[in-house]
């Protein structure tokens, strides 16, 4: 299955969501007149993607309205398209590099999906012929590390673990040597979820990262914040504080085949400068996927 | 919300322009309702409840007179609050027990939502109340879920059935309301997996555990956090096995919970309970007018008052107030406030709730939690004859006492200056007012 058809598989309902919008407000009419925009600014703000990116993009479509004197449905669904992926900027998939270290620091707040994406990811990369090790971080949560353990025993891939309640500093430390001496391709550590506005688990977070950089100074290291799609604009705030606390490097959108209509990956894109790098599409492994904005936005028209 | 700052202050930014007028204009609300609208979108209240919201209060401000006491934005935000209170539902809901006397709740909910550690902490909530509750994982989907669920058990004390090797959930449903009875619980709270609204067959199973049990509770459990798509949610949970209430989780987040609005509103059901932390004692009742205050970004003052109340010691406070208001406020008196305040928790916890100090002042404030213990070790530090007489406290004497604190001479001496200007506004308090709580904020090192 392509890529295309991945988004729009996952996105079904979205896509049914927005294009039946767009086309029951141009029903009959042709052409698009202001209530017939505010109404389509409604429609957006509905699929998540806050007002202000709906206000952007309903001035865009307006200026270009007044621009080109063009109105019909058509014309204003490629002026949206165009600019939500004006918004969503250039495809940046996140690529392993090769005869090297690479460690994925997954983060996020409760309930986001951060081990289950730690064992997809993991299988993901094992497919591709790498050597991965997983690092049970979250000594928090309850069975967090028996629920990795899990994914582990799936795709026979190493957990280095600790027991719950110890110190996730000191799993870090284990599993960053584990993936050196065994000269691992990938580690992948799983840390606890952690609400961004708790001061002293954010500080917590910083450590796991400095511990990491510390012991793996030629290693490769990419800390993403696990967003749950079906998150409102929480999920602004959550990716501007956790950017403070560490500089991320991607996004993981998960959930987006759910109750999720999508537009937070707009809110995001639009509010912070963080890419987003991968989209979970479905219960299956192979359907946490490289976020590709072109899809993704098409899919969101049929 | 960080992005737009609250409501109470861009409608005070409007309002200040409104000053000398003595009646709300039309153009006046319009702007307003416009404000408010936006608000209400970025607390992910859905949007067509902000509509009817919007045109409900809108209706209500039009000619309203402007009082003496308030400013117009001040007023708009009142009849905003109190409309959004009253949506909210009028009374806190209540956990129902079954007539019976055997009682089962069922908790459903999206993937994440936070089902699994509500159900220990309701488990634990209901224990302490005196009943005998069992906790039972039919989430056959999740791995190690079940495990989750036994060890927060036991951790609270509570009973558990969980049969990890068992692939139907509907048969470990049936299995652990017999064990229940068996074991003469009166409570069964079952942990379902989470599911997709979307997902048919997970649907069908969760009504098939619906139609075995006979729940007297169906909880639909929310996270505070999700989008605009919580209505659907709720209606789809309520159409598949009729919902009776929800509870909403991770409220010590900073996110508004718009959503709770929104669900209320659309399909009438309560709020039971709120979770509003990582401990199992984190479960409390919903109050609807300390949501609304949250939603709109007004702070949840109530509950800072009742924390207060609630840990501070009234006795303590008085002596402190008499000798207040002998204008003889000492050092001692000083250590015993920093002690009631230790008491109340973590002070970053307590800022949320003061009104306009939202995520943004938040984060530039960075409180420094140790400032309280730090100031506590100073004075502890210090002879009886010193924390009576201050003046005595020359450089050598603070040295020792910052050597005893570990601490340095400028702690010693920072110490002493908001002693100094605490002692200072407590002359003031006592002149003006004999029931205040003395040198809430000065003294606190913030």
């Amino acid at each position: 299955m392509g890529i295309f058809d991945r988004f729009r598989d996952g996105l079904g309902k979205t896509r049914k969501f927005i294009s039946e919008s767009i086309t029951r407000i141009a029903a009959g009419m042709g052409s698009f007149d202001e209530e017939m925009l505010d109404e389509f600014e409604m429609t957006l703000v509905s699929a998540d993607t806050g007002s202000v990116v709906a206000m952007r993009i309903i001035d865009k479509v307006r200026a270009e309205i007044k621009r080109s004197g063009g109105s019909g449905q058509e014309f204003v669904v490629s002026v949206i398209k165009t600019e939500m992926l004006d918004i969503l900027g250039p495809a940046r998939p996140y690529s392993l590099e090769d005869n090297k270290l690479n460690i994925i620091i997954l983060a996020g707040v409760n309930g986001t999906g951060k081990t289950t994406t730690a064992g997809k990811m993991c299988l993901r990369y094992m497919r591709s012929g790498k050597k991965v090790i997983l690092a049970a971080a979250d000594t928090f949560r309850a069975a967090a590390i028996e629920q990795l353990k899990h994914w582990g025993d799936l795709n026979g891939a190493q957990v280095i673990a600790h027991e719950t309640g110890s110190d996730p500093g000191a799993v870090v430390y284990d599993a960053v040597h584990a993936a050196i001496n065994r000269k691992a391709d990938v580690l992948i550590i799983d840390t606890a979820g952690r609400l961004h506005n708790k001061k002293n688990l954010m500080e917590e977070f910083a450590k796991i990262e400095r511990i990491t950089r510390r012991e793996a100074p030629d290693a490769r290291i990419g800390v993403f914040l696990v967003v749950d799609a079906t998150t409102g604009q929480n999920a602004v705030v959550q990716a501007k504080i956790f950017n403070e606390a560490t500089v991320l490097d991607g996004v993981i959108l998960t959930k987006l085949d759910s109750n999720a209509k999508g537009g937070i990956a707009l809110a995001v894109a639009a509010e912070t400068s963080i890419p987003i790098i991968m989209a979970g599409l479905g219960e299956r492994a192979e359907d946490l996927v490289d976020f590709e904005p072109e899809p993704f936005v098409d899919s969101l028209f049929g | 919300m960080a992005i737009l700052g609250s409501l109470t202050s861009r409608l005070s930014s409007i309002a200040g322009r409104m000053r000398g007028k003595s009646r709300v204009t039309e153009s006046d609300i319009k702007e307003m309702m416009r404000e408010i609208r936006l608000a209400l979108l970025e607390a992910d209240v859905n949007l067509e409840v902000v509509k009817g919201f919007v045109d409900e209060v809108s209706a209500k401000c039009s000619g309203a007179e402007v009082t003496a006491s308030l400013t117009p934005g001040q007023q708009v935000v009142k009849i905003v609050n109190e409309t959004l209170t009253s949506m909210l539902g009028a009374t806190a809901g209540k956990i129902a027990v079954s007539p019976s006397g055997f009682t089962v709740i069922l908790l459903c909910g999206l993937q994440g939502s936070g089902k699994t550690t509500v159900a220990a902490k309701l488990g634990l909530s209901l224990k302490n109340k005196g009943k005998k509750p069992m906790v039972v994982s039919v989430d056959v989907h999740r791995p190690a879920a079940a495990r989750q669920l036994e060890i927060l058990a036991i951790k609270a004390g509570v009973q558990s059935f969980i049969k990890p090797e068992e692939t139907d959930a509907v048969e470990i449903a049936r299995l652990g309301i017999d064990r229940a009875r068996y074991m003469l619980c009166d409570t069964v709270i079952i942990d379902t997996a989470g599911r997709a609204t979307i997902d048919r067959s997970m649907m069908r199973e969760l009504r098939e555990i619906n139609n075995t049990v006979y729940p007297a509770e169906k909880l639909l459990v929310v996270d505070a956090m999700i989008g605009q798509e919580a209505v659907n949610v709720a209606k789809a949970f309520d159409e598949s096995i009729g919902i009776s209430g929800f509870i909403m989780t991770k409220l010590d987040g900073d996110a508004r919970g718009g959503a709770a609005l929104s669900i209320f509103k659309m399909t009438g059901k309560p709020i039971k309970m709120i979770g509003v932390g990582e401990k199992l004692e984190d479960i409390e009742e919903f109050h609807p007018d300390r949501m609304a205050s949250r939603i709109l970004g007004m702070g949840d003052v109530l509950t800072l008052i009742e924390k207060t109340v609630e840990r501070y010691d009234s006795s303590k406070a008085k002596d402190a107030m008499d000798r207040v208001n002998l204008n003889k406020f000492t050092l001692d008196d000083m250590l015993t406030q920093f002690e009631e305040v230790s008491k109340m928790g973590p002070l970053e916890n307590l800022l949320g709730m003061i009104p306009g100090m939202g995520a943004k002042q938040m984060k530039n404030a960075s409180v420094d939690e140790k400032a309280i213990p730090r100031s506590m070790a100073i004075i502890r530090s210090m002879t009886a004859k010193e924390r009576k007489n201050p003046s005595l406290l020359n450089a050598s004497r603070r040295k020792r006492i910052a050597a005893g604190s570990g601490t340095s001479v400028q702690d010693v001496n920072r110490l002493m200056n908001q002693f100094e200007q605490t002692q200072k506004m407590m002359k003031q308090f006592g002149k003006m007012s004999k029931g205040r709580m003395p040198g809430f904020g000065k003294g606190f090192g913030l």
